[in-house]
């Protein structure tokens, strides 16, 4: 039989197969620096809303409470979104004209709720509940950032299990008390490790880093 | 020389099934990752999710009418009502004690001064950006009206005021109804009302 190949291919071949590893090598790295990037966290992205709603202009310029929109994050796993009734307690009265409030007006008028875009969202796996962390001292913004200054809501933590396990490990270097919970201008003291280990004393937190915890 | 190598026997024995196990694992990995997201994202509601089943594309129900949640037994009329023998109740219809205050001033500071403000006379900063002015709960009318008719307020909203009734739980109420009570008395207070203890304690405070 004829030779179908020249010799030489051989070495072709080989170079070949290197690139191939090499290729396949760095396609799994970067999916691995993919997943756990930014862009598939989806930390710091705005999420397009039906109403442009600025944590900005309501909490830090008005100075509203985070309950007073989020009511059931003190007792529930769930924080809540605010229905439509709540915003138009106020808007029935302020703004009553501006055009970029007419989809809040309009779901109060028809009856359909607003369909905001979820920002947060662990996967289905996962077990979270909001009413633990607030009575055991983990502020708002410890997970959530300073939305005081969201014109848009944006998620700033990856909330991947090692940024949930990194707490749950060493809760003392992320407490507060509990009457600082709600606060948007709380900031560690320069004696956060004595402050935290004094807190977890006195509200008896434990470390939670039981796989059952959170896959339920 | 002969380049062109025949397959060896070997090779023959182990080509087939490793090009099955190579299929199976193609599968398999196609599987999961499948898998993966049919587990992100699993065929269960979450709160507030929308739903193609329902006509309303709600998941969250609402109850038929007369449904009692858990827990939801209304016993007593006056704890949730806030109406006694047909008016607003002169009475609480429990004990108020100083935690009982405490957990009212939290809850007014939360929910009632936005517009009330946080002494109650009605000149909260949503009023400042244009809400109608709520009265002063110092006028007269106020300072002599029921506890049970400050319940009845936020249970039922009040002119340009909406209904509190989702947000604060009956309990929380009275006990917002009471702090109003305290703060109604400290804008009108002398010297004389409070105890020695007490007295040293504020002008321990003005001084600081
Ligand atoms: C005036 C009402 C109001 C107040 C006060 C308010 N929020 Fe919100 N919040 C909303 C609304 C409406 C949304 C949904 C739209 C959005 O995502 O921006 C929201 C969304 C959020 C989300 C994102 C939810 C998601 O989709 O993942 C977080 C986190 C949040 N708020 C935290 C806070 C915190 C912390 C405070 C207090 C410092 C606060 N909010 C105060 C109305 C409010
Ligand atoms: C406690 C009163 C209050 C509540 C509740 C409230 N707002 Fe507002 N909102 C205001 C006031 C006051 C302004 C005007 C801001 C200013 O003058 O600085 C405003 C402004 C706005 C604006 C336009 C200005 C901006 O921030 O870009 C939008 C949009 C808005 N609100 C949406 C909402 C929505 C949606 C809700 C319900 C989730 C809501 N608001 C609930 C008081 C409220
Ligand atoms: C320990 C971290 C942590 C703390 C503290 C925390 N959150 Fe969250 N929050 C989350 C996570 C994680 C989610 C996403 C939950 C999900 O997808 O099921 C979330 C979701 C939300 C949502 C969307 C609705 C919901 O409940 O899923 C709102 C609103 C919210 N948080 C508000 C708050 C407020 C207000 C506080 C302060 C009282 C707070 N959060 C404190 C981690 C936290
Ligand atoms: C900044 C700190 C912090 C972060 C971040 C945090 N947690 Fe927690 N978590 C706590 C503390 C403190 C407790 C209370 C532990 C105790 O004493 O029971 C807790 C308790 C819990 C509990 C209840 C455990 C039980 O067995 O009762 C769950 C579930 C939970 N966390 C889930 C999560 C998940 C999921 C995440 C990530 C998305 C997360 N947590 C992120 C601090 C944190
Ligand atoms: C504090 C809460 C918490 C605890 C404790 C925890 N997990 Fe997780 N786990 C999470 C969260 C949040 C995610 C989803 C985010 C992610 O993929 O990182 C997750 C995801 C996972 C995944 C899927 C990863 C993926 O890439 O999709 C596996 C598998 C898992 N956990 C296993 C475990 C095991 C095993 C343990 C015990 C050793 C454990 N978890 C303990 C919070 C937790
Ligand atoms: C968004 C602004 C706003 C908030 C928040 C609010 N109110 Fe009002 N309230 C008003 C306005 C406006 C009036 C006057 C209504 C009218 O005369 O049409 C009023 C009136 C009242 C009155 C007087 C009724 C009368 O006989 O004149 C009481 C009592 C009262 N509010 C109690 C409360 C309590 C308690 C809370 C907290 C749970 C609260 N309000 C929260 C705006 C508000």
């Amino acid at each position: 039989m004829a030779q179908l190949f020249h010799p030489n291919i051989n070495i072709l071949i080989r170079i070949l197969v290197g690139v191939v590893v090499v290729l396949a090598a760095g396609l799994g790295l970067a999916y691995y620096q993919g997943y756990y990037s930014v862009y598939f966290s989806q930390v710091n992205v705005f999420r397009e809303q039906p109403v442009m709603f600025s944590h900005k202009h309501h909490v830090n310029g008005l100075g509203i409470d985070c309950r007073y929109c989020h009511t059931s994050v003190e007792v529930s796993s769930s924080a809540g979104i605010p229905p439509t009734h709540t915003c138009m307690g106020c808007h029935s009265q302020v703004w009553t004209e501006a055009p970029i409030l007419e989809p809040v007006r309009e779901s109060y008028r028809t009856g359909t709720p607003l369909q905001w875009v979820r920002v947060h969202d662990l996967p289905d796996f996962v077990y979270f509940n909001h009413s633990i962390h607030v009575k055991k001292g983990v502020g708002c913004t410890t997970c959530h950032g300073q939305v005081d200054q969201m014109p848009l809501m944006m998620q700033v933590n990856t909330l991947f299990m090692g940024w949930c396990l990194e707490c749950h490990r060493n809760p003392e270097d992320y407490v507060r008390p509990r009457e600082e919970v709600f606060s948007v201008s709380w900031v560690p003291p320069s004696n956060q490790k004595e402050l935290g280990r004094r807190l977890v004393e006195e509200y008896q937190i434990k470390s939670r880093t039981n796989c059952s915890s959170c896959h339920r | 020389m002969k380049h062109y190598r025949e397959p060896s026997i070997e090779a023959a024995e182990t080509g087939k099934p490793s090009r099955k196990g190579l299929v199976f694992l193609a599968g398999l990995t196609l599987l999961f990752s499948s898998c993966r997201l049919d587990m992100h994202d699993q065929p269960k509601y979450e709160s507030y999710e929308a739903s193609e089943f329902f006509a309303d594309g709600q998941a969250s129900r609402i109850p038929p009418e007369g449904t009692i949640p858990q827990g939801g037994l209304r016993q007593g009329e006056l704890l949730y009502t806030g109406k006694m023998d047909g008016g607003d109740s002169e009475l609480f219809p429990f004990p108020i004690t100083q935690d009982t205050l405490v957990r009212g001033q939290d809850r007014y500071n939360i929910y009632c001064s936005p517009c009330h403000d946080k002494v109650g006379t009605g000149r909260g900063i949503i009023v400042r950006r244009g809400m109608k002015q709520p009265p002063s709960f110092h006028i007269a009318r106020l300072r002599e009206a029921p506890p049970g008719y400050f319940f009845d307020v936020m249970t039922n909203g009040f002119g340009a005021m909406f209904s509190y009734s989702s947000r604060v739980q009956p309990r929380d109420r009275w006990a917002i109804a009471a702090y109003i009570r305290a703060l109604q008395l400290s804008q009108n207070a002398s010297y004389g009302d409070v105890s020695e203890e007490d007295l040293e304690k504020l002008e321990e405070a003005a001084t600081e």
